[in-house]
């Protein structure tokens, strides 16, 4: 197509008369087509359920919404934040093991024991981590890499919440729907919530903390507070995944705190595009389903998918999320000289 | 000045490794001061200002503001009794428009407290008030400069930012780590009315400059640093006298090169 006389000439979209981040909006074509991404995405995700009719494949619906609500959880802390938290298994667990215990001690339903477990959790969570907060760059991963190495160990040397066999019976979701339905809404709300929180005062004193803590110090406030209040946030999503995890496998167990549930979401996050909030959503859209066609290889399975990671990373390191955003922005086209 | 002090320097020292960065410094600053902190580089200066903003722990002595010991704590409990600081390397948040810049000041405890610089106790609209401080301190409102991404700024605004940052808590005392410092001339002549505009209104100001004529113009007492010790300390004209003083400046015999 590309003779000796055309040349491909980009355009910015009219639209995109703004200072950093504000649109002028005017008309209703333009309002369109700021939301037709974020309509695409909602309805894709209600339509989901429908659309897919094999059991196995409609499991991993379920699976990818818990996995997005954890990229979710490492996005929000790592990219608007600065903590790098590699230990999300510890939140997975941690929400897990409570759901499974306050539905089989207490008999609580999944309405009541998920979100119990989202606060519960997130608060257990939080303070467990607490001693850590000082902790600058490298040595917070570190130290939150071991949480739920030690919480395995615990666990099984002590033989508490049934041990190595784990505990059973948890109760279901009554139906599919309710299952995938309930999750798909709640990851919609995690993940619009977040986008408004990150946007908000309160964001803006996040990420200056992530940039600037030096800064944030001389301004009279107290780091520690808001690294608190956004590690609870983050760990309570992902305790709510956990909770979620378990009532679907009716099962909350040791491998709830796998080093699955740590990596994996960090995959979705860089394959997305990390600090897009929706771009580990579509990582993890994208990065769990591979992970399932993968298990017909079994333990090469995992090099399947460091390649496929490693490929990501080489040749798209900023992540579909922003190179999309990049080029929704733009038109290409190719134009006679 | 007389009355109590607003803030004494009580014969404070601090070490990094084995460099005696600070070595028994004793000075006490009074309300509506502007102390000018001169001395050659690595002189200690910023150390100061560090070990009096809780940036760095001092090994021994004591720091008090109006009259209670502020030594070693935390730096956000020093900012937060209006204490603020500038950075001599500067910090400001790059990614964001300048006025959201002071976002993050007006959202601390102590501004909620007193509504910010000209807030009379209560707090309005964090954006409107961080644009008027903005436009108070030299940023035209009219050609949009609030509204510009930090990292778009050439350095004088980024000094005023810097400044805007401490006015943004509403601040008793606020030290100056080099704000001329990268200036030029002109530039640094639209800004120190806005220094003594500062004192004006009550605020006290401890300035490190390296452009002593400048300074000069403003201050009314010098504290000479030299080898993280106190040379001498007095008014600009004693200071410009002494000969210790032209001593330390590169063993110069005439301060004038530097005047
Ligand atoms: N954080 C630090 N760690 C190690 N040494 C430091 C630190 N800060 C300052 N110093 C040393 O302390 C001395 C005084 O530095 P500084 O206070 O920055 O001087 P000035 O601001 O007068 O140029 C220098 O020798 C410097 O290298
Ligand atoms: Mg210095």
């Amino acid at each position: 197509m590309a003779g000796a006389d055309v040349r491909k000439e980009r355009l910015d979209r009219g639209i995109k008369v703004r200072t950093s981040g504000i649109y002028a909006i005017s008309g209703g074509k333009e309002i369109g087509y700021l939301i037709l991404p974020r309509l695409v995405l909602i309805a894709g995700l209600l339509l989901l359920p429908l659309v897919v009719t094999n059991p196995y494949w409609q499991r991993v619906i379920s699976i990818v919404g818990i996995y997005a609500l954890l990229a979710l959880s490492f996005d929000f802390l790592t990219h608007y934040v600065g903590l790098v938290s590699l230990g999300g298994a510890f939140f997975v667990g941690v929400g897990g093991y409570l759901a499974a215990l306050l539905n089989t001690k207490l008999g609580l339903s999944p309405l009541f024991s998920i979100p119990l477990a989202t606060v519960g959790g997130g608060l257990f969570c939080t303070l467990a981590i607490l001693p850590c907060l000082p902790l600058r760059g490298v040595y917070f991963s570190i130290v939150t890499l071991m949480y739920p190495l030690l919480a395995m160990r615990v666990i099984e040397a002590l033989n508490i919440f049934g041990g190595t066999e784990g505990i059973m019976g948890v109760a279901s979701f009554p139906n599919r729907w309710v299952e995938q339905y309930s999750l798909i809404v709640v990851l919609l709300l995690a993940l619009f919530g977040l986008r408004r929180l990150v946007n908000t005062d309160l964001g803006l004193v996040f990420r200056a903390v992530k940039d600037n803590d030096q800064a944030v110090k001389a301004s009279g406030i107290n780091i520690t507070h808001y690294k608190t209040l956004a590690v609870f946030i983050s760990a309570s999503l992902a305790c709510l995944g956990g909770a979620y995890l378990v009532h679907i496998y009716m099962w909350a167990g040791i491998s709830t705190l796998a080093l699955d549930f740590s990596i994996i979401p960090i995959a979705a996050t860089v394959i997305g595009g990390g600090g897009t909030l929706v771009g580990p959503v579509l990582g993890a859209l994208i990065l769990v389903p591979i992970s399932e066609l993968l298990r017909a290889f079994g333990t090469l399975r995992i090099v399947f998918y460091a390649l496929i990671l490693m490929a990501f990373i080489v040749f798209r390191s900023e992540g579909i999320m922003v190179y999309a955003q990049r080029k929704y922005h733009q038109f290409e086209k190719w134009v006679q000289v | 000045m007389s009355g109590p002090p607003l803030l004494e320097v009580q014969n404070i020292s601090k070490a990094f490794g084995g460099i005696q960065a600070l070595s028994g410094v004793s000075f006490n600053v009074h309300s509506r001061d502007i102390f000018g902190i001169i001395g050659p580089n690595g002189s200690g200066k910023t150390t100061l200002v560090n070990s009096i903003t809780g940036f760095v722990r001092i090994d021994s002595g004591k720091v008090n503001f109006q009259g209670r010991e502020i030594s070693n704590l935390p730096p956000h409990k020093i900012a937060d009794l209006g204490v603020t600081r500038t950075f001599q390397i500067m910090r400001p948040y790059y990614s964001l428009p300048a006025y959201k810049n002071l976002i993050i000041p007006l959202f601390s405890p102590r501004a909620r407290r007193t509504g910010g610089w000209r807030g009379g106790g209560k707090l309005g609209d964090r954006d409107t008030v961080g644009i008027d401080i903005l436009e108070e301190i030299g940023f035209e409102r009219d050609s949009q400069v609030p509204y510009k991404l930090a990292s778009t700024l050439p350095t004088g605004y980024l000094k005023r930012l810097e400044l805007a940052r401490c006015l943004a808590l509403r601040p008793e005392l606020i030290l100056c780590d080099e704000v001329f410092s990268g200036l030029s001339m002109s530039e640094i002549a639209s800004m120190l009315p806005l220094i003594e505009r500062l004192q004006m209104e009550g605020i006290t100001l401890i300035m490190i400059e390296h452009r002593l004529k400048e300074l000069f113009r403003v201050a009314n007492r010098v504290l000479v640093m030299n080898f993280g010790q106190k040379l001498i300390e007095g008014s600009p004209e004693e200071v410009m006298a002494d000969p210790k003083v032209k001593e330390a400046y590169l063993g110069s015999e005439d301060l004038s090169d530097y005047v």
